[in-house]
């Protein structure tokens, strides 16, 4: 096996309020193989643009990062502002949401590229910036003949592809894309799919896939993570995690995903927990179908299931749940008060 | 049929054409036109400028207690469409008949009176409520406006009433309750009680579940059905999510740039999609099974300036199946020229750009152009380079429109074949504006997947 681009041990980001820190993410451990896309995905308030920024050190001041984010030889967590900001760009690099307003209205296409080449590998010249960005722009698709255009003569498909091609354009190693399609056409967001799922064989770089849309995931990525309330809570290959989800908040955010081929509509009770004061044990458990008599008292141990990497009490380790704790769980009802 | 233990519809909703009596809503020849004026002058003393056809000629009879759906990308049409059933916007032409009334004509202060019967639930819960009206004056306004109720108590009984029908129980726990207070599934439900409590029978629901998180949607999907069934209720769904289209609608007609360009049942259109567009947006709908891959074979760009829609059909640019009726002008070969520099690089490009710089001034939609030759190079040469381009794309859709190209007098002469504006015509249970349905019309052998 390869050695990960990117090892992420046990992070942790939380941020302060005045009620008490909010603990958006909470231990959370993946790697991510050269040239491996790692889909993220979870209901919205899991952490998931957290831990994403908080990879790349892009955290608002207050936000206390602990952990470890191993990148080529040492820990992003500890190095200082200044190196980081040397690392983001031809390193490490992030796709936003809305590339509506990610680029400047008043420069043009081609200074947006001068000023990240320039920036970052100053002893190009002029003509190799030019050959450099045009190659990276025809690789998304965007003809020559707009390389002097301004953003706003852009569809917004095109401004997503200007964006992924600014990214690429000083071949980063790893990339964090923040639902890269979410503001998109079905059409674009297919063509924008289909180009980032092409990253992985065409460039070795590594891709850390932030969405909410499952379908996104089976399309374009090779491994993914299910976050819930800070924690990831099932990782594994795609295939094998979508045909056997092995753990309940998995089984049912696929549940009740509306897709071609759904016949009924299933939904997950309740909401996301509050990360302040988040449940005790499994924080899944008031939701839980499954949950069972241990699962409010401890927190559950990653267990390794074939592939995949399960934080679950149904899969033990059995030596650990007490006389009766696979009993079923007596709970409240859940009412729409609470839901998201 | 029906694939859910959730209400079914009544039959006679699934045939096509069905009894007119059972309309509930008549659109006839509906254009919505917006001016863009070009500068201060003509936006004072009006005229000039260009005109987008938001909504283009469409003819839909919406039939008490379906589930229409609006479906197309953004600029297809499809929210100006739904806004112009309720009066928010004014159309340019046509009729909406609804009861013996036109809405397309109808006075502010009629239209007013109507809105109790006509209703809308907006995209965005967090911007279709007010920020500083708490729960009980957001839906008590309404009932105010209309004079529904007398006194406040009985504004208070309907509120509740309101409240506990679209699941916000307790109610009394809700009232007091700001908007910034709410979830979004809340806010959304809120949204929806609004809308029914005057005691609607037309819902027109635009994205209401789009902005929604994936957990909630199927909740808030579940909730306008179960309201549909007990205050027989008729909805417009108006999306982009063909997967929800799917599951939620019993018609659903297909719209880009402005036009209906498929409609029919939605067991049908799913199971046999006609039009190419169609076909595209349903291969395109990503699915969780992982076994299952979008195809390779994508519509290549974007939806178009609906300033300046394609001449023809106006999909045909993007339209892998298209043909010599299809609408070719010199657009299309600029765009055929984009595209071969994209694909060869920039040593092409450069080469290149100069001689055919002047496609770009060339008018849309004639038959024969006349393209510039640069002064320096000559006619042969442009002609020489069509032809290569030609030799290396020999199977890209915009050659079946191009008649012949001559060099005459030291100019290339360029002659598409006469481009025809597809119309809606029966084809099985749907109906279709495609021309490869046309049978006078020969498509290529290749058409059709």
């Amino acid at each position: 096996m390869t050695e990960p681009v990117l090892s992420v041990q046990d992070l942790r980001v939380w941020y302060g309020s005045e009620r008490g820190a909010v603990r958006a993410v909470d231990g959370v451990s993946f790697d991510l193989r050269p040239g491996e896309t790692l889909g993220l995905v979870g209901e919205s308030g899991c952490g998931k643009t957290t831990l994403g920024r908080g990879v790349l050190g892009l955290l608002p001041r207050g936000a206390k990062l602990d952990g470890e984010v191993n990148y080529g030889g040492r820990n992003l967590v500890t190095t200082s502002r200044r190196e980081l900001q040397q690392m983001r760009g031809p390193e490490l690099g992030l796709i936003f949401q809305e590339p509506l307003t990610r680029l400047n209205p008043l420069l043009r296409v081609s200074e947006h590229f001068e000023e990240a080449l320039g920036t970052h590998e100053p002893d190009l010249d002029k003509e190799e910036i030019k050959h450099r960005s045009i190659e990276a722009l025809r690789a998304m698709g965007i003809p020559p003949t707009r390389y002097r255009a301004y953003p706003h003569e852009f569809s917004g498909g095109m401004r997503q592809r200007i964006m992924i091609a600014l990214a690429l354009v000083l071949r980063p190693s790893f990339i964090v894309a923040d639902e890269p399609t979410t503001a998109l056409d079905v059409l674009v967001e297919a063509q924008i799919i289909r180009i980032l799922g092409d990253l992985r064989r065409n460039f070795d770089t590594s891709l850390l896939f932030i969405t909410h849309n499952l379908g996104i995931v089976a399309e374009a990525c090779d491994r993914v993570a299910v976050m819930y309330a800070g924690r990831i809570v099932e990782q594994g290959p795609v295939t094998d995690v979508f045909a056997r989800p092995q753990h309940p908040y998995t089984r049912e955010l696929l549940r009740s995903t509306i897709s071609l081929a759904t016949t009924g509509l299933h939904y997950i009770p309740g909401a996301p927990p509050d990360l302040i004061d988040p449940p005790s044990g499994c924080r899944f458990h008031p939701r839980c179908p499954e949950a069972m008599r241990m699962c409010p008292q401890q927190f559950p141990q990653p267990v390794a299931l074939g592939p995949q990497t399960v934080e679950c009490w149904l899969h033990g380790p059995q030596n650990l749940v007490p006389e009766g704790g696979q009993e079923p769980l007596e709970r409240e009802e859940v009412t729409v008060a609470d839901e998201a | 049929m029906r694939r859910s233990p959730l209400p079914t519809k009544p039959d006679v909703l699934t045939s096509t054409g069905g009894a007119q009596d059972d309309a509930l809503m008549e659109i006839r020849d509906l254009e919505v036109h917006f001016q863009l004026r070009s500068n201060a002058l003509a936006r004072l003393v009006g005229g000039g400028g260009e005109t987008v056809k938001a909504v283009d000629g469409v003819n839909i009879t919406l039939r008490k207690g379906e589930v229409l759906g609006l479906v197309g990308e953004s600029g297809s049409g499809k929210t100006t469409l739904g806004r112009t059933l309720l009066g928010l916007v004014r159309p340019s032409s046509g009729q909406i008949l609804y009861g013996n009334q036109d809405i397309a004509r109808l006075r502010q202060n009629k239209m007013r009176k109507l809105r109790q019967r006509l209703q809308m639930v907006f995209q965005d819960p967090h911007a279709a409520l007010n920020p500083a009206m708490d729960v009980r004056a957001a839906l008590g306004h309404p009932l105010r406006i209309q004079g529904l109720v007398r006194n406040k108590a009985e504004e208070r009984a309907r509120v509740v009433e309101a409240l506990e029908r679209v699941g916000l129980t307790p109610a009394e726990q809700f009232l007091d309750k700001l908007p910034s207070e709410l979830s979004g599934g809340q806010k959304q439900r809120a949204v929806i009680a609004r809308a029914i409590i005057c005691g609607p029978e037309l819902l027109v629901a635009d994205e209401p579940i789009s902005m929604l998180d994936m957990s909630v949607r199927a909740k808030i999907l579940e909730l306008m059905l179960e309201l549909r069934r007990d205050l027989d209720l008729t909805y417009v769904y108006i999306t982009h999510d063909l997967a929800t289209a799917k599951f939620f609608c019993d018609r659903v007609a297909i719209m880009y740039l402005g036009r209906v360009v498929e409609i029919g049942p939605t067991e049908e259109i799913f199971a046999d999609p006609k039009h190419p567009y169609t076909q595209a947006l349903l291969a395109a709908v990503p699915d969780p099974d992982p076994e299952r891959r979008i195809p390779r074979e994508l519509p290549r760009g974007e939806i178009p300036d609906a300033a300046a829609p394609p001449h023809g059909c106006s999909f045909h640019p993007r339209c892998p199946f298209a043909f010599e009726p299809c609408g070719w002008e010199a657009r299309d070969l600029q765009a055929l020229f984009e595209r071969r520099w994209t694909e060869r690089g920039e040593e092409v490009f450069a080469r290149e750009e100069h001689l055919v710089e002047g496609l770009s001034d060339l008018p849309s939609g004639q038959e024969t152009v006349r393209l510039p030759v640069p002064s320096g190079r000559n006619a042969s040469e442009l002609k020489s380079l069509l032809d290569d381009a030609r030799a290396e794309a020999p199977d890209d859709p915009l050659w079946r429109g191009v008649e012949d190209i001559d060099v005459e007098d030291g100019q290339v002469t360029l002659r598409f074949r006469a481009g025809i504006d597809p119309e809606l015509r029966t084809v099985g249970g749907v109906d279709v504006a495609c021309h490869l349905h046309d049978p006078d019309l020969k498509p290529p052998e290749n058409a059709g997947y």
